[in-house]
């Protein structure tokens, strides 16, 4: 039999995005249905390099990405728990003198913004990371950027949706959402939810719900490659990645090194993805080179996870371009999981105000629908 | 038409037998293992030049059958000292001595055997407590004792022959203790029966362990293990509720085997649970196919069945690959396979009831016991998480713990994970799910020097 529900907003996808979401709405006093295929934040949300990172993002996505970073502060006291969030200090590094032209460009940039980076020459960097391998030049530091626990970050949202109020549904697949009159109608197997508001926040799924309105998105995967360690003494002080991102390392705080570069294999349609062993042996060569300690520690498992991705690199934020009522927010190609704290934030400031105060302009849908060709942004590969 | 490929993991005697009725047959099979000599767990040898007379007891003539035909193959391209740490579609990936490599197949065979089920008790990390498999390993392969005075604790069969063979190797055993009661014992003779050479070689070993003044205690609770730095004492609970103590500076103890079942996970086989072994097996059918068209399973590693089973289903299993690749196959030899196989599995059940699953070493696991460690996670953290972060299903539990991501990603903690989150949240093992899987299935280095 199917239960009924109605609400005022249905969120599909229980990632740190629909997740935040359910409790940025609650807040502002909103009935909230999240409907979650499989377990909360069990998704790219739960399976990524855990890097809360600033630095290097497409300049557009630097004032969400500032105020994001300031809503990690104070993470661990709204949501209720630890969520290993550490302001290591994010290092990236140059392997050539085009590499540093590249990052001295970005600091100055970047501090347009209000993103404050330290330009270290290669004496400077090894001083700070003696362990640094030959091919270092020099180096830019995002002192406050860091990582977290991914695991755990996903799922604490989603309890504090629920004891804020929120329905949060889990082992729900949505097979259908149409609008019918001014009001949406979402179905899984079991449930039907009539609501005022829809948010596809589905991940690499939000393709296909997009499509239930009209709405055609080229949206792709992308599947990093992960590594990780046995636990080793601590050393990786802070979290590292190279222009270029074909390859990052950090060091948890139990002492594993997880290193990731190269792409897994995955299947959109099945949500299902795994790691590749020649991009992992490949992986793990770059990583020597930057971290030559590591020849000989004990890799104890490897994996992949798929998120959605632009071909601009940048994601889908705002109201859908068919439909009134219906907010996308997806395509975070490899680097939403800093986000996503602030992005439950604008999605709840769009059906509550209409609108939010931060500038999402440049994450129109109706992008796609002008321009053909699209430039990749410069630092399109970083996670 | 070049020869199909067939690839068999696992040179115990599951392995060992189904490469031979390949290379019988005219095929050239491959046959992978880790270790450095054929034989498995059961047939495992010494270093190659050690000797080390009477290891095998009873078995002898066995392990010498399955030692000594790889020898008189020339078929077969045995791989010793080489891991499989992963299967991708048509794929292998190896770890040598050399490092890392490839190795592509037609058709696989998986034979990788079994390890001892652990369970946590007070002091079981403690320096001085091995697996009763573990302890058994120490003798045949390294030859040596795990200790002076050796306490043997735990259930199933192995209980009794380990027991049994160190007496015999000279050491000084000065406890077995069996955490499951008698009485199921004699209720399974008849079933036991089915296999009267085997029973046979139970009673015998029981026997000789008595006369050597080593009588079994049955029904044994509450084990503990004490010491400052290492093992000093056992401690234990009698069937009436009369506690023990008896000093001794290494314990062995384990409940039984489960399955190493990673490599058939990673290859996308159908899993179900196994009722009896209370673990997740891949699916397969009598003759070893799995779910999956290029994929056979063979031996302990998808069931528990014992040395003689692996034999057989070794052999079976061959058969099923030949017959898949259109070869001729001896129908008359199948059928006879087939019924003995059926005869196995009676005895194999009625040795499981004999051994009923100790529920109340899971049931008296205390909060600030360790569970793994690997990652240093105690049995009130599990609790905890399941309780206050409703992870109901294991693969959560492993998301917010870190349990079974340790180095051994859940091989040797992941059942008692299983049974201690089954009982925090009142559902079935069966309930909680099984762990996946990622490559390695085993650590393997960070290496350079590959293309
Ligand atoms: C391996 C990896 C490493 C990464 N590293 C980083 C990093 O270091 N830093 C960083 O900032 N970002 C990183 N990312 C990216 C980041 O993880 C994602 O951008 C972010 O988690 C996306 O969040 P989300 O909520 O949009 O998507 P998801 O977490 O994927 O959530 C979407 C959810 O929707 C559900 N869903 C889909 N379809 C349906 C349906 N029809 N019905 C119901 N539910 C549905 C899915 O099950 C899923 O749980 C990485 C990603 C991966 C995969
Ligand atoms: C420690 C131990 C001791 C035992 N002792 C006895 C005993 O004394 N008597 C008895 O009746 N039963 C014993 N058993 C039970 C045993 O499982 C079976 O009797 C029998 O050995 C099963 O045969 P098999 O061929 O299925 O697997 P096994 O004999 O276990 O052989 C499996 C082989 O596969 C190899 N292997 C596994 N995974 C990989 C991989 N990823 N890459 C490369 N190689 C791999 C292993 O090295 C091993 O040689 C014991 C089991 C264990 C775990």
């Amino acid at each position: 039999m199917t239960e009924r529900l109605t609400t005022d907003v249905t969120i599909i996808g229980g990632g740190v995005a629909g997740c935040a979401a359910a409790v940025a709405l609650r807040r502002v006093g909103l009935k909230v249905v999240l409907l979650e295929k499989g377990a909360c934040g069990a998704g790219a949300s739960g399976v990524n390099f855990g890097g809360v990172r600033q630095q290097g993002r497409s300049l557009v996505e630097l004032p969400l990405a500032r105020r994001s970073r300031a809503i990690w502060d104070k993470l661990n006291e709204m949501l209720g728990e630890d969520v290993e969030f550490e302001a290591t200090g994010h290092i990236k590094l140059a392997r050539s003198e085009a590499d540093m032209a590249e990052l001295e460009r970005y600091a100055r940039d970047a501090a347009e913004h209000g993103l404050e980076l330290q330009l270290l020459g290669a004496n400077a960097a090894r001083a700070d990371l003696p362990w640094l391998g030959e091919k270092v030049v020099g180096a830019s530091l995002c002192a406050e950027d860091g990582a977290a626990n991914p695991r755990l970050v996903g799922p604490a949202f989603a309890r504090l949706a629920r004891r804020l109020g929120a329905d949060v549904r889990e082992h729900a697949l949505v097979n259908a959402a149409a609008r019918e009159g001014e009001r949406f109608e979402t179905r899984t197997d079991a449930l039907a939810v009539d609501s005022r508001f829809l948010v596809n926040a589905a991940g690499i799924g939000a393709g296909k719900v997009a499509s239930w309105f009209g709405e055609e998105v080229p949206l792709g995967p992308v599947v990093p490659n992960m590594l990780v360690t046995e636990p080793l003494p601590i050393f990786v002080t802070r979290s590292v990645g190279v222009c270029g991102g074909d390859v990052y390392v950090r060091q948890v705080s139990r002492g594993n090194v997880i290193m990731g570069g190269g792409r897994g294999w995955g299947d959109a349609e099945l949500l299902h993805s795994g790691p590749t062993t020649d991009q992992s042996l490949t992986g793990m060569r770059k990583t020597l080179d930057l971290v030559p300690a590591l020849r000989g520690a004990h890799i104890i498992r490897t994996w992949a996870g798929i998120d959605g991705q632009m071909p601009d690199r940048i994601p889908v934020i705002g109201f859908s371009a068919t439909t009134p009522d219906l907010v996308h927010a997806f395509g975070f190609s490899g680097h939403g999981f800093q986000l996503g704290p602030v992005v439950g934030e604008i999605i709840a400031e769009l059906i509550a105000d209409g609108r939010s105060p931060s500038p999402i302009e440049p994450f129109a849908i109706t992008r796609f629908a002008e321009a053909s060709v699209l430039p990749a942004a410069a630092a399109g590969v970083e996670h | 038409m070049a020869d199909p490929l067939v690839v068999i993991v696992g040179a115990g005697p599951a392995g060992v037998r189904a490469a031979e009725t390949l290379a019988l047959a005219g095929l050239q099979p491959i046959l992978i293992d880790e270790a450095e000599r054929p034989g498995g767990q059961i047939y495992r040898q010494p270093p190659a030049g050690a000797v080390r007379p009477g290891i095998y007891g009873l078995e002898i003539r066995k392990a010498a059958g399955i030692h000594g035909v790889l020898a008189g193959l020339g078929a077969v391209d045995y791989r010793p000292r080489t891991l499989v740490w992963n299967v991708f579609q048509d794929r292998l990936d190896l770890l040598t001595i050399e490092g890392h490599g490839e190795q592509r197949f037609d058709r696989l065979i998986l034979a990788t055997g079994a390890m001892d089920r652990a369970l946590p008790f007070p002091g079981w990390t403690l320096p001085g407590v091995f697996t009763l498999g573990g302890a058994q390993i120490a003798l045949k392969s390294q030859g040596v004792s795990i200790g002076r005075r050796v306490a043997l604790v735990g259930a199933g069969p192995l209980l009794p022959l380990v027991a049994h063979q160190y007496v015999g190797a000279g050491a000084q055993v000065v406890a077995v203790l069996d955490v499951t009661p008698f009485a199921p014992k004699l209720l399974q003779l008849l079933g036991l029966a089915a296999e009267p050479g085997t029973l046979a070689k139970g009673l015998w070993y029981t026997a000789r362990n008595r006369m050597q003044g080593l009588a079994a205690a049955y029904g044994v609770r509450a084990i503990r293990a004490e010491g400052k730095r290492q093992v000093e004492a056992l401690i234990y609970k009698d069937a009436m509720g009369v506690e023990h103590r008896i000093a001794c500076d290494a314990i062995g103890a384990s409940c039984g085997l489960r399955s190493e079942t990673q490599l058939a996970d990673l290859a996308g086989c159908a899993f179900v649970f196994d009722q009896v072994g209370r673990q997740w097996v891949p699916q397969r059918t009598g003759q070893g196919r799995s779910s999956v068209p290029a994929v056979y399973l063979a031996g302990d590693g998808a069931g528990i069945g014992g040395a003689d089973a692996a034999e057989l289903q070794g052999r079976r299993t061959a058969l099923a690959v030949l017959e898949d690749l259109g070869r001729p196959v001896d129908l008359a030899e199948a059928a006879r396979l087939d019924r003995r196989l059926a005869r196995q599995a009676r005895f194999r059940k009625a040795l499981e009831n004999a051994y009923p699953f100790p529920d109340h070493l899971l049931d008296d696991v205390a909060d600030e016991e360790m569970v793994c460690r690997c990652e240093g996670i105690t049995a009130g953290a599990l609790r905890e998480a399941a309780r206050d972060k409703d992870a109901a299903e294991i693969n959560r539990l492993k998301a917010f713990t870190r349990i079974g991501m340790g180095r051994c990603q859940g091989r040797v903690c992941g059942h008692a994970a299983a049974e201690l989150l089954a009982r925090a949240s009142g559902v079935g093992i069966e309930g909680v799910g099984r762990l996946r899987g990622q490559p390695p299935v085993k650590p393997i280095p960070v290496l350079g020097g590959v293309p």
